[in-house]
């Protein structure tokens, strides 16, 4: 560059304090390859609030999921999807192929939480409950247990391969492998009875599918949690990307207070910081010691960032130890961070149109979907004319159409139905046992002969052609539990 | 794909298709050698040039190293396959794969696999068979499948088609009977006799033929009907019109009626004859289409449809 050239600048914004800068652009520059060969990142362990806000978390979703398969109830599995039946056993509630809507409604309902709680409170489905932070805290916890904690994982990490390294090493993936295959084990137990399974498994009889799908999640919670860790966050998880569409300037987001913390730098716990002209931040560096995804907070908000406040509890350990006041690093909105907010302030801003309407939609959706799955008619009737025969004569003078009918009993009570059919003058079901008596969860089909007169007593006689009928299936002991379904009687010309 | 084109595309496509994998191992392997200047931290970092809505630009990154491990592997999946699978041009792979095979593979998975319950049924005799409630499940399901489209779910038959539970049969209702039926198929045929008996001695033979079951009938034609009846049907359908199950004929006493009961029917009947001139009121034969077991449950479930509880 010629040296009567002034150095190039470039505007750049800081999101933290709302500022604008001009700064040169640095003529440095490193080499590097394409591919980047990734840095592992030996995260410190972390102590306070929020780290125990996550382990509370870790414990409330493990206790679920490797739990859940092994509650009975009415003496079968509580919890089983069985794939095979095409049931799906809730507790009290079955559901059946036909209820996929409440499958819908469900993800439509934890795609809006997700919205609203990112509006309000940015990743903290990320930073406390999604399964591959959660799964990585577990992993972690083992790897620190075994091999020891962030220092003395680097210089394992460094030193050449010993006996001792290769043991430590060892012990640290068979741990991970167990945590892993009892996870797989767990995740087709939700698939398969867990306790028939778990038989199989010890007496070496497991099925092909069963064998392939415990290994196969193992293996994906073993690499995910062991080895792919912030990468899945950085480079796979497509909600990481799209998230960012749902903050906003009064999304609270991890920050660091750069107007308190600059300029940084080291200083001994007595000496005085105005003094020296310091700002609060001692450079220690813990904050990006802990960072599961690697990055300086300080930098301001960056995409890696999964929001997991572990810089908080790191940094606020050591404002403690200077004496400092605690929140340099914390959750904070770009607003309130702008216009100098009170927490109160801040908080107050929690209720905006955004957030309003997504917790107004979820609301009226979870309430739909409760009383919809409260009013939930356990019997469905389905009524297929055959298309055979248009009709016959079945006794003389009387004409009769054939439907296949199903009556389809989805709850776990066995129930008995009568079946009535009208629309037509003195139509009626011939050779039919009433009541039809179904077991628990069960289906029956059936051929159903619908008789009517031509010339009925008292009445005009039929039309030729179509008429419609309606078929009433209705449980003997229940008067809720009814169906009506529409189907069409011919009577020939 | 040889069915289509000839025989000197296969190699084409063959060849195009390692070129371009050769091509891509190139690529990648040039670009993982490759290495790029990047700002150093605090300096400003190059964007892709793109801004979008005013203030979105892309950095400029390098991408992880474990993607291009990703890029080979599917590399090595795409040589594997085309090694094991056809694939390559018209190489017809080392597994000698087809989706036929595969279709004809599955279907004798799982002919093992029931061939034991077949066998079970096909060593019983029929009316043992129709007493087993699980056959008799099994047979309902294979008749709903494959007999329901004609004779209906219910079994009741429809204009031309027979009832299958009102204990008359055309051509005998002993399981070996019906068995035979499924089989081979019939093929009973009515001849016209219009043009034989003109209008007026149809009109008799029918009053005659409803005599025979109890309809109303006309006197006199009935009695002008009783010799015509005796000269032309009576070889089929015997003297007294109790039909003939060795042929198929119905018999015409029992109120039962393929095509219906009214004077209209019956002188159709006579007057055009029934089957010569469709196929669709034969029955067709089974044999090809259903295996031995399947053809006894049907049997076994047919019968007891008249015969059981």
């Amino acid at each position: 560059m010629p040296p009567d050239r002034e150095a190039p600048t470039v505007v750049v914004d800081d999101v933290a304090t709302r500022t604008r800068k001009v700064v040169p652009i640095l003529p440095s520059s490193e080499e590097v390859a394409l591919y980047e060969i990734r840095k592992t990142i030996h995260p410190r362990a972390v102590h306070g609030w929020f780290a125990a806000w996550r382990w509370a978390l870790v414990f409330a979703t493990q206790l679920v999921f490797y739990g859940l398969p092994w509650l009975t109830w009415n003496g079968r599995q509580a919890v089983l999807f069985d794939l095979g039946a095409r049931k799906f056993f809730i507790f009290g509630a079955v559901f059946w192929p036909q209820d996929v809507i409440y499958l819908a409604v469900l993800l439509i309902l934890s795609a809006l939480s997700l919205f609203l709680v990112t509006a309000i409170a940015g990743r903290v489905w990320c930073g406390y409950a999604c399964p591959q932070t959660v799964y990585t805290e577990i992993f972690l916890w083992i790897e620190r247990k075994i091999e020891g904690d962030r220092l003395a994982r680097v210089r394992l990490d460094a030193a050449p391969m010993s006996l001792e390294k290769f043991v430590i090493k060892g012990l640290k993936h068979t741990a991970w492998f167990v945590v892993a295959l009892w996870t797989g084990y767990t995740f087709v137990g939700y698939f398969t009875p867990i306790r028939d399974l778990g038989v199989r498994a010890i007496t070496w009889q497991l099925g092909g599918w069963e064998s392939f799908w415990i290994v196969f999640y193992g293996l994906a919670t073993y690499g995910n949690a062991g080895w792919l860790r912030e990468q899945v966050c950085k480079y796979m998880c497509p909600y990481a990307r799209f998230q960012s569409v749902m903050f906003d300037k009064d999304t609270l987001v991890i920050t660091y207070d750069t107007a308190r913390g600059e300029p940084r730098g080291g200083r001994s716990k007595s000496a005085d910081r105005h003094a020296k002209g310091l700002g609060d931040c001692v450079d220690c560096g813990i904050c990006v010691q802990v960072c599961p995804t690697g990055i300086d907070i300080r930098k301001g908000l960056q995409y890696e960032c999964i929001g997991c406040a572990a810089c908080i509890d790191g940094c606020d350990q050591v404002m403690d130890k200077m004496g400092y006041p605690r929140g340099l690093i914390r959750y904070t909105t770009q607003n309130a961070l702008a216009l100098g907010s009170t927490a109160r302030q801040m908080w107050k801003r929690v209720f905006r149109t955004r957030t309003i309407v997504y917790g107004c939609v979820l609301v009226a959706i979870a309430g739909a979907a409760g009383a919809s799955l409260a009013l939930r008619n356990p019997l469905k009737v389905d009524i297929l004319r055959d298309r055979g025969a248009l009709a016959r004569e079945g006794a003389p003078g009387r004409i009769e159409n054939v439907y296949r009918v199903q009556i389809m009993n989805t709850d776990e009570t066995p129930r008995k139905f009568t079946l009535l059919a009208s629309g037509l003058p003195e139509l009626a079901a011939v050779d039919l046992e009433q009541p039809i008596e179904l077991g628990p969860a069960a289906t029956r089909l059936f051929a159903l002969r619908l008789q009517a007169p031509l010339e009925p007593a008292n009445v005009a006689p039929p039309s030729p052609g179509p008429h419609k009928i309606e078929l009433t299936v209705q449980a003997v002991d229940d008067a809720r539990v009814v169906r009506h379904e529409q189907s069409t009687f011919i009577i020939p010309r | 794909m040889s069915d289509f084109m000839a025989d000197g595309w296969g190699l084409y496509v063959a060849i195009a298709t390692l070129l371009s994998i050769a091509a891509c191992g190139l690529l990648l392997h040039m670009l993982g050698k490759m290495r790029v200047q990047r700002p150093k931290p605090g300096a400003q970092v190059e964007t892709t040039g793109h801004v979008w809505d005013g203030d979105l630009a892309e950095y400029n990154n390098p991408l992880p190293r474990w993607w291009m491990w990703l890029f080979w592997l599917t590399i090595v999946f795409a040589l594997a396959y085309l090694i094991l699978y056809p694939g390559l041009g018209k190489a017809p792979g080392a597994l000698g794969w087809t989706s036929a095979g595969a279709y004809a593979s599955e279907v004798r998975t799982f002919d093992a696999k029931v061939e034991p319950l077949y066998a079970k049924y096909l060593a019983m005799d029929i009316k043992a068979v129709a007493a087993d409630p699980e056959a008799n499940a099994m047979g309902e399901r294979l008749f709903l499948n494959y007999c329901a489209q004609c004779h209906g779910s219910d079994a009741g038959g429809s204009k031309g088609f027979p009832n299958l539970r009102d204990r008359d049969w055309l051509y005998g209702g002993e399981p070996s009977n019906i068995r035979e039926t499924i089989l081979n198929g019939r093929n009973g045929i009515m001849p016209a006799f219009g043009a034989a008996l003109g209008s007026e001695g149809v009109r008799d033979v029918v009053a005659y033929v409803r005599s025979l079951s109890g309809l109303p009938s006309d006197n006199v034609r009935t009695q002008l009907g009783k010799p015509l009846f005796a000269q032309n049907c009576a070889a089929c359908h015997g003297a007294d019109g109790k039909g003939n199950q060795q042929i198929g004929a119905p018999n015409l006493t029992d109120r039962i009626w393929l095509y219906g009961s009214t004077e209209a029917a019956i002188s159709e009947t006579v007057t055009r004859g029934r089957g010569e001139a469709s196929a669709v009121t034969r029955m067709p034969a089974h044999k090809d289409r259903l295996d031995e077991g399947k053809i006894q449950l049907l049997a076994a479930y047919v019968w007891s449809l008249s015969n059981a509880k």
